[in-house]
């Protein structure tokens, strides 16, 4: 599951732009949006996109995306859960 | 009587703000690493700047050179500042990007955040959040650099409610970027300022 982590905070990373964060200053379980890493509407697009290019996860109930986004770790669960990593 | 009160320029990858050359990228250079690099010697530290496409880059970076010594912001009620800027290419070089994302159907992931970029005034919206301007705006897109079509504009802009104006062009084709941007205030009775009209606003453009 850690490196697993480690390799989700790299791709988000580089999806989302987000050049002047570090993958050791996310912490897995600070949630993503609003306070953390302060991601807003379109980046949570950006991640299903990244679901599904780097993992071939498509998330067909957009509800479902508050849940498996709310941290690095639950997207890494998910990910998991669908034996995909 | 209106003046134009500061103004800066992008051009060969130099940025420069009232005569005076900020930071020089040396033209040879990649335009990504341009915009990285002149963010940076400006100080900004604003890290959606690095979500924008390359026009929304060259509009922050002209803008925040232009407002490097002036007061428009804290002089002006928020909602009596316009915007308004003007290129050639549009939005193209994003809508370039978006469609290779979408070229190959069996490689098929447009992305959200290429796409919210393909429409010119996203660099005034852009501004406007960053530098909360709530005024009027318009971005027009012209063959070239149009001083009378601005200055028209503004002229009407200013026998409204409209007090002061963040005007120009910005324009992003491929490795072609070039951003000028000028600050225009009513009420300025600095004699050092230039008073607005097309000769001045051609005059700065071309320096």
């Amino acid at each position: 599951m850690d490196a697993l982590i480690e390799k989700l905070k790299g791709q988000i990373i580089e999806q989302l732009n987000l050049a002047e964060v570090k993958p050791e200053e996310i912490n897995p379980d600070s949630p993503l949006f609003g306070e953390g890493l302060g991601l807003d509407s379109i980046d949570a697009l950006e991640l299903i996109v990244l679901l599904e290019k780097h993992y071939g996860i498509k998330i067909e109930d957009p509800k479902d995306g508050k849940t498996i986004f709310q941290s690095v770790r639950t997207m890494a669960e998910y990910i998991k859960s669908q034996g995909k990593s | 009587m209106t003046h134009i009160t500061s103004y800066a320029h992008i051009k060969h990858q130099r940025l420069s703000a009232n005569g005076t050359l900020l930071f020089d990228g040396g033209s040879s250079g990649s335009l990504p690493g341009f915009l990285t690099d002149a963010y940076k010697a400006l100080g900004m530290s604003y890290p959606k700047y690095h979500k924008m496409d390359a026009l929304c880059k060259l509009g922050m970076l002209c803008m925040e050179a232009a407002l490097k010594e002036s007061e428009l912001l804290t002089t002006y009620p928020a909602d009596k500042i316009a915007i308004v800027l003007s290129n050639a290419a549009s939005s193209l070089d994003t809508d370039r990007a978006h469609q290779a994302s979408i070229q190959d159907k069996a490689n098929y992931f447009p992305s959200p955040a290429v796409f919210v970029y393909t429409l010119p005034n996203i660099v005034i919206g852009e501004i406007a959040i960053k530098y909360k301007i709530t005024g009027e705006n318009a971005f027009f897109v012209s063959e070239r650099f149009d001083a009378g079509l601005l200055l028209n504009y503004l002229e009407a802009l200013f026998h409204g409610e409209t007090q002061a104006a963040v005007c120009g062009w910005v324009e992003a084709d491929g490795d072609a970027a070039e951003a000028f941007i000028f600050l225009v205030e009513k009420s300025n009775k600095n004699s050092n300022f230039k008073p607005l009209n097309q000769e001045a606003i051609t005059e700065l453009y071309n320096q």
